[in-house]
C-alpha cells in the first residue's frame, strides 16, 4: 500500500477563501437555492428541506474545493463525490449542469417522464458516478474509490455528502472502521447537520450524537464548522489530516433561504403552493445569506 | 474426485491477477474458506481484507471498480447473497459497477452449521436483479472457464460456487461459454436439466432411467442462471417431460426460470426438485442431498414416479 502523503495539505494556506471568493460563493449558492425551488415547484415532488440545508456545503464543494469537471471525470485526474444522502439530488443536479455536464435546460424535466433526472441520482446522469438513495450506502463506497486511489499513488480526494439522520445505518459504521483502518486520509465526510428528519428532529427520531467523538473513536480527524459558512466550509475541507480520513461536521438549517421553511420538518419533502412558490423565490432573491 | 471448486477458482484467480494488477480479491475474514490463502501470499497488494461486514466490503467493491478495479468479492454466499443484497442491488447492478461476487460455500456446502449458513435464496434474488450476471458451474473446469470469462467480461456477476471435492462432469472436449447451456447427452423421452453441484447426481440418474426405464433422456446443464439461454430450454419441449434438479429452494431458482420459459412459449410438464420450503434437515451436503432426493438414486426414483404418473395421465387422456 502506497504511504505518499495525500494531497492537498499544502493547498490548504494558499486556498483560504477570501471575502471576494465568498461572495462568488455566495451568487453561486443563491442560483442553485432558485434552481431547486424551482425544480421542485415545477416537478410537484422532491426534497426541498434537505436540498437547502446542503446547498452552502455542495457550492463549497463544487466551486472552491474539488477539481471536478467533465474533463478531470473523463481523464481521471480530479476529485471525486458521492452524494450519500440521494435525496438532496437537487442541488447536486443544478450545479452538475451549471458545471456543463449537460444542459441548463434540462432542469425542467426533474421526475417527468422518461426524464433522466430521477429523484435520487444515477450513474446515467451525466457527473453522476454512483446510484444513491438508499441510505448509508454512499461511504463505503467513497472508501472504495479512496482505497483504489491510495493503491495507486493518485494524488485524488474524495468526498462523501451524508445527512445525520443516516447515520442510523450500521453500514456507515462499516465504512467508518475501514476508512481509518486502511488510512484514508484522502477522504472526507461531511455531514449535513440539519438536525431534523423526515419524522422530526434527530435526537427524538435515533439520536446521533456525540457524532464527533464517534467517528473520532473510530479514527477520523473531525471538526464541527457552520454549513452555511463559506470561509468555514473552505477552509475545514481543504484540510487534510496525514492518514486519518476527515469528517467535517456542517451545522446547517434545513430549508435554509426561506424564512417559513427553516428548522421545519414538515419542510422535508413538502411542496410549496403557488404564493408559498412566489415568496420563497422573492427571499431567496433579496437573501443577504 | 478432483478439487474443491472454490480452489479451481482461486488457482485461476490468481493467474488473472498476476497479469493484471487491477485484480483484486478481496475477502470477509474469509481467505481461508475461500482458499485465498495461496493469493495472499503471492500478491498480497491484491488482496483487500475488509472483516465481517458484507454490507461493507460490497458497497467498497463497486467504489473500487468505478476507479478502474475489478474487485473479486469472496465471501460466503449465505450473507453475502442476504446480507449485503441492497449494496449488490444498488451499489452494483443500478450503478453499472464491474464488480465480481463470488459466493463462496454455496447451497447447502455448510451442511451441519444450519441454515444461517445455507444460501438456498440466493438464485432467486439475484435472477431479479436488473443488469447482473448469475453463474453455478460444476466442476474444476468449468469454475476455471467461467472466473476467466467473468474477470474479462464489463459488469457485475453473481456466481456461486461450493466447499467439497467435486467429480469431473466434462473434460477439455467441453468447454463452457458464458450464457449458453450444455447439452450433456441427447435423449428424446425426457429432459433433465441442472446447474452445479447436483450435476453427477443428475448424469448417474440418467443413465438409471435408461437402464430402468428404458427412456432415452436428455441432460442440459445451465450453468449460466442469467442470462438464460432460453433456446436449449426451450428445446426441451420436444421431449415428453422436464425436470429440473437444483441445490436451491423449490421456489425461485433454476426450476422457476425454466418453467416460466416453457410455459410461456411451449408447455410442457416441469418437475422441480430442489429443497423444500423447510428449514433443511442436520446433515453433510451429501447427507442433505440424499434426505431431499438430490442425489442419484433420489433423483431417479423421484423421476420414476413422476413418469409413471405421466403415463397413467396419458393413459387415462
Amino acid at each position: 500500500m502506497d504511504d505518499r502523503k495525500p494531497p492537498n495539505s499544502q493547498r490548504a494556506a494558499s486556498k483560504t477563501a477570501h471575502t471576494s471568493d465568498s461572495l462568488r460563493l455566495r451568487a453561486k449558492a443563491r442560483q442553485i437555492r432558485l434552481d431547486i425551488l424551482d425544480m421542485i415547484y415545477t416537478a410537484k415532488g422532491g426534497h426541498i428541506g434537505g436540498a437547502f440545508s446542503s446547498a452552502d456545503i455542495l457550492t463549497a464543494l463544487f466551486y472552491a474545493v474539488m477539481r471536478f469537471s467533465p474533463e478531470t471525470l473523463a481523464t481521471g485526474e480530479g476529485d471525486r463525490f458521492v452524494l450519500s444522502k440521494g435525496h438532496a439530488c437537487e442541488g447536486y443536479y443544478a450545479i452538475l449542469a451549471d458545471r456543463g455536464f449537460f444542459p441548463r435546460t434540462e432542469l425542467a424535466s426533474f421526475l417527468q417522464y422518461k426524464s433522466r433526472l430521477m429523484g435520487h441520482p444515477h450513474p446515467k446522469i451525466p457527473g453522476v458516478e454512483v446510484a444513491t438513495g438508499s441510505l448509508g450506502h454512499g461511504l463505503s463506497v467513497a472508501v472504495g474509490m479512496a482505497l483504489a486511489a491510495k493503491l495507486d499513488g493518485r494524488r485524488e480526494r474524495v468526498f462523501c455528502l451524508a445527512g445525520d439522520g443516516e447515520l442510523a445505518e450500521g453500514s456507515i459504521w462499516e465504512a467508518a472502521s475501514a476508512a481509518s483502518h486502511y488510512r484514508l486520509g484522502n477522504l472526507t465526510c461531511i455531514i449535513d447537520r440539519n438536525g431534523l428528519q423526515i419524522s422530526g428532529p434527530t435526537e427524538e427520531i435515533m439520536d446521533p450524537e456525540p457524532i464527533e467523538q464517534r467517528f473520532a473513536a473510530f479514527g477520523w480527524h473531525t471538526t464541527d464548522v457552520d454549513g452555511h459558512c463559506f470561509e468555514e466550509l473552505t477552509a475545514a475541507l481543504h484540510r487534510t489530516h496525514g492518514e486519518q480520513p476527515a469528517l467535517v461536521t456542517a451545522h446547517t438549517v434545513k430549508g435554509r433561504g426561506v424564512s417559513f421553511m427553516e428548522n421545519q420538518a414538515g419542510w422535508h419533502h413538502r411542496l410549496p403552493t403557488v404564493e408559498e412558490y412566489h415568496q420563497a423565490k422573492a427571499e431567496l432573491k433579496g437573501h443577504p445569506c | 474426485m478432483a478439487e474443491p471448486n472454490r480452489k479451481a477458482f482461486s488457482d485461476t484467480l490468481l493467474a488473472l491477477a498476476e497479469a493484471n494488477p487491477d485484480i483484486l480479491a478481496l475477502t470477509s475474514d474469509s481467505r481461508g474458506s475461500a482458499s485465498l490463502n495461496q493469493f495472499a501470499s503471492a500478491l498480497p497488494r491484491q488482496l483487500i481484507e475488509a472483516g465481517i461486514a458484507e454490507q461493507n466490503i460490497v458497497g467498497m467493491a463497486a467504489g473500487l471498480a468505478k476507479s478502474g478495479k475489478v474487485p473479486f468479492v469472496c465471501s460466503p454466499a449465505a450473507f453475502l447473497s442476504m446480507r449485503s443484497i441492497e449494496q449488490i442491488k444498488v451499489d452494483c447492478a443500478y450503478s453499472g459497477a464491474n464488480v465480481k461476487l463470488i459466493g463462496i460455500s454455496g447451497g447447502v456446502s455448510y451442511g451441519a452449521l444450519g441454515a444461517t449458513h445455507h444460501s438456498l435464496q440466493d438464485l432467486a434474488v439475484m435472477r431479479s436483479i436488473p443488469g447482473l450476471t448469475v453463474v453455478v458451474p460444476s466442476d474444476n473446469q468449468q469454475t476455471a472457464e467461467l472466473t476467466s470469462q467473468i474477470a474479462y467480461m464489463e459488469g457485475p456477476v453473481y456466481m456461486r460456487l461450493g466447499r467439497q471435492a467435486v467429480p469431473s462432469v466434462h473434460g477439455p472436449h467441453m468447454p463452457s461459454q458464458l450464457g449458453r447451456g450444455l447439452m450433456l447427452q441427447d435423449g428424446q423421452d425426457l429432459t433433465l436439466i441442472g446447474a452445479g453441484e447436483v450435476m453427477p447426481g443428475v448424469l448417474e440418474a440418467a443413465h438409471m432411467l435408461e437402464d430402468g426405464l428404458g427412456a432415452a433422456v436428455r441432460v442440459v446443464e445451465i450453468h449460466t442462471i442469467k442470462p438464460l439461454d432460453e433456446e436449449i430450454i426451450m428445446a426441451a419441449a420436444e421431449t415428453r417431460a422436464v425436470v429440473v434438479v437444483e441445490e436451491h429452494s423449490v421456489h425461485g431458482g433454476l426450476g422457476s426460470a425454466c418453467a416460466s420459459v416453457l410455459s410461456q412459449f411451449c408447455p410442457v410438464p416441469v418437475c422441480i426438485l430442489g429443497i423444500p420450503d423447510e428449514p433443511p434437515v442436520t446433515g453433510s451436503q451429501s447427507e442433505i442431498f440424499r434426505h431431499y432426493g438430490l442425489d442419484a438414486e433420489g433423483i431417479h426414483s423421484r423421476i420414476a414416479a413422476f413418469w409413471q404418473q405421466l403415463q397413467r395421465q396419458r393413459r387415462r387422456g
